[in-house]
């Protein structure tokens, strides 16, 4: 479907209208090299995640490499492949866990940052950003180093311990940028008006923190649910998504793995897209309210 | 929280103010009482310490030393959510993602006081707002959102209401509306006001009384038309106004005046009108009181007369004319005639002589300062800097 459709794509573009052939040779040239290397460049991005989609509804038996018939088994039975299911359960279990963790610590921390002065505070600053530009491979076998050294059984817990780690990070620099954009007059104001510490941070630091947090969380999410290199490293036993594709892909994926990526994709899509209706809703209310 | 409606002002006293910031001093030794349900103005320059003031009452800073006590209660050690004390903020702080109405409740709601809704809504009819309770603050413009920042703040009916320049932020039209809107306000609820500017006509028209506040210390203190006719420093001679200072030894006294020699000039001022009558004394006069003669005038004991001075400067502003003299010896005066046509006008270059009658002169307790003057509008910054220079050469000599 989606195939076709970039098929139509690039034909709309590639024919542009008669009276354009009329101009200059070099103008033409530009007119539909432009967008022929576009639509190829998303029919590449795309062809991937079209064939994951496609290949969802494909009646495999072992392997799920060539098309053997239509099917709506593998969306109806999503976990007749346990391991699928499995994994993904413990992806999200993880990602939920370390995004929660994450975005708090991170959240506090970047407040701490922006509001207070205090010893070694630049010192910090710089230390958080390191998690970001080090290599997953030494990190992930660092922790697992450290892991072995403390005899701490490896499993979810330390999955979920090594991903907040790596979130905080991202976490503190999305949340940091918000802080730093609130004028403290505001929490000032919120004093003044006889709201006590925590009504003040509840009632106005949080509510305007709020885009920044959920953004932070999200980003945490992602890349969370993504991770393979730390997980891999300092999983022990436990399978998480993209760790079960990465051993399954060397005997054949099953065509469950593909049912549960294209539903994320689906859910993440149709989150958007829902996101930015409610938000022109908003907007045309804001304008019609002026 | 306990604490209701205010019924009426309450006095504020600040008992041995002082406020340290790492490398300066922001205030010194500051005593000051406001009585309940005036109108009370702190002035100054940026940097002078005035809006530290208001903040130590509201109590966003702590105080370094001294005691604060709001209606006879020592409130130094509260926080400012136990104050009963709202403040109008400079940038009116009002929160962006609450309505007008909800801004307006929310001191009323964290004090749980009954039918919230009911009064904000009366305090926004106060301010001719009620029309946009339901509007967010960004919907606003600059003299609405300030109209219900200051909504916001007398809602809960504090027995002090502290103003951090609100009016800075709009244009000159706006502000007179709004001055008069703030003095009605303030005589309709009877609520203590304490106003910061560094806008000495605002100051002046809308205040009871007027401190004037320089380098962290107040200079003078008092009712508007005797800071105007009776300043006490060089400072506020200069900041309050325009005023021609000249300074000379005290040549001779007798039971109500003195007299002082400028560059081999008479000047005579009352005794009761000087506030230092030995010495080197700097007598000052107003611009507009002086009167400009083509001819040497008359010599008499009740005036006071310099020249021959050349006419440097002449600029029409409407309602008068400010004439620019240069005196040889006495340096350049300021004089304001007004433009009723029957006075003499002046052409630049043209020989007058300037005279003013003895009871407008006044004399200062300080002298006009030999070095470049502090300039009155130097930033937070500087003196910033200059204080912490001056606290590392104290602390070099000893």
């Amino acid at each position: 479907m989606t195939l076709q459709e970039g098929a139509v794509l690039a034909g709309a573009v590639t024919n542009p209208p008669g009276r354009a052939h009329r101009r200059r040779s070099g103008f033409r040239l530009g007119k539909w090299l432009l967008p022929v290397y576009a639509a190829l460049a998303l029919l590449f991005l795309l062809v991937p995640i079209a064939y994951t989609f496609v290949f969802s509804f494909n009646d495999s038996i072992r392997s799920n490499i060539s098309w053997r018939g239509f099917t709506l088994d593998n969306w109806l039975a999503i976990c007749a492949a346990q391991e699928v299911c499995e994994s993904f359960g413990n992806s999200i279990l993880i990602a939920v866990a370390a995004t929660l963790i994450a975005t708090t610590l991170g959240t506090m921390i970047a407040i701490a940052l922006v509001r207070y002065r205090f010893k070694f505070r630049s010192q910090v600053s710089l230390l958080l950003f390191l998690p970001m530009a080090t290599p997953e491979v030494v990190l992930g076998a660092g922790l697992a180093a450290e892991f072995l050294a403390a005899g701490v059984q490896k499993g979810i817990g330390t999955v979920i311990i090594a991903h907040t780690m790596f979130c905080i990070s991202f976490v503190v620099v999305t949340v940091k940028a918000r802080v730093a954009s609130l004028d403290p007059a505001l929490e000032e104001a919120g004093r003044d008006l006889y709201g006590s510490p925590a009504q003040v941070f509840w009632r106005i630091t949080f509510p305007l923190l709020l885009p920044g947090i959920v953004a932070a969380a999200l980003l945490s999410f992602a890349l969370s649910f993504d991770d393979f290199i730390i997980t891999n490293f300092n999983s022990g036993a436990a399978t998480t998504f993209p760790k079960f594709i990465y051993v399954a892909a060397a005997r054949g994926i099953p065509a469950e793995a593909n049912v549960v990526a294209s539903a994320v994709f689906i859910f993440a899509i149709a989150l958007v897209v829902v996101s930015q209706v409610s938000a022109a809703a908003r907007q045309r209310r804001l304008a019609k309210g002026t | 929280m306990g604490q209701g409606f205010a019924e009426s002002g309450a006095d504020l006293e600040l008992v041995g103010i002082r406020k340290r910031f790492p490398g300066f001093t922001a205030i010194e030794d500051l005593n000051l009482s406001i009585p309940a349900g005036s109108f009370f103005a702190l002035l100054g320059p940026s940097g002078c310490g005035k809006t530290t003031t208001l903040r130590l009452v509201a109590g966003l800073e702590e105080v370094t030393e001294g005691r604060i006590l709001i209606g006879g209660k020592d409130v130094t050690a509260t926080k400012p959510y136990q104050r009963p004390v709202n403040t109008v903020f400079q940038s009116y702080a009002l929160f962006p993602h609450m309505s007008v109405l909800e801004n307006v409740a929310f001191g009323l709601r964290r004090r749980r006081i009954a039918d919230a809704t009911g009064k904000a809504h009366e305090a926004l009819r106060l301010v001719e707002l009620d029309h946009l309770a339901a509007r967010k603050p960004a919907q606003l413009s600059g003299g609405q959102q300030q109209r219900v920042a200051l909504a916001r703040a007398i809602v809960n009916r504090p027995a002090l209401l502290l103003l951090d320049e609100p009016l800075g932020a709009l244009d000159l039209k706006l502000r007179r509306q709004m001055q008069l809107e703030l003095k009605a306000v303030q005589e309709e609820v009877g609520l203590t006001f304490l106003h910061v500017t560094h806008d000495q006509e605002e100051a002046m028209t809308m205040a009871d009384t007027v401190a004037v506040m320089n380098k962290g210390r107040i200079e003078q203190l008092g009712a508007p038309s005797v800071l105007y006719e009776l300043p006490r420093t060089v400072f506020v001679a200069n900041f309050l106004g325009q005023s021609n200072l000249l300074s000379g030894p005290v040549i001779g006294t007798t039971a109500d005046s003195i007299s002082v020699d400028v560059e081999g000039t008479r000047i005579v001022v009352p005794r009761s009108r000087a506030h230092r009558h030995r010495g080197n004394v700097t007598v000052g006069v107003r611009p507009e009181k002086l009167v400009l003669g083509f001819g040497p005038p008359e010599e008499s004991a009740a005036s006071n007369i310099l020249g021959p001075g050349r006419v440097i400067d002449v600029s029409f502003s409407g309602v008068s004319t400010q004439y620019l003299v240069a005196i040889a010896g006495v340096g350049t005066i300021v004089v304001f005639a007004q433009n009723i046509g029957t006075g003499p006008v002046a052409s630049v270059g043209v020989e007058v002589w300037v005279s003013w009658r003895v009871e407008h002169g006044f004399g200062l307790e300080d002298e006009d300062a030999p070095a470049p003057k502090f300039p009155s509008d130097t930033d937070t910054a500087t003196i910033a800097v200059q204080k912490k220079r001056a606290l590392m050469s104290e602390f070099g000599d000893s």
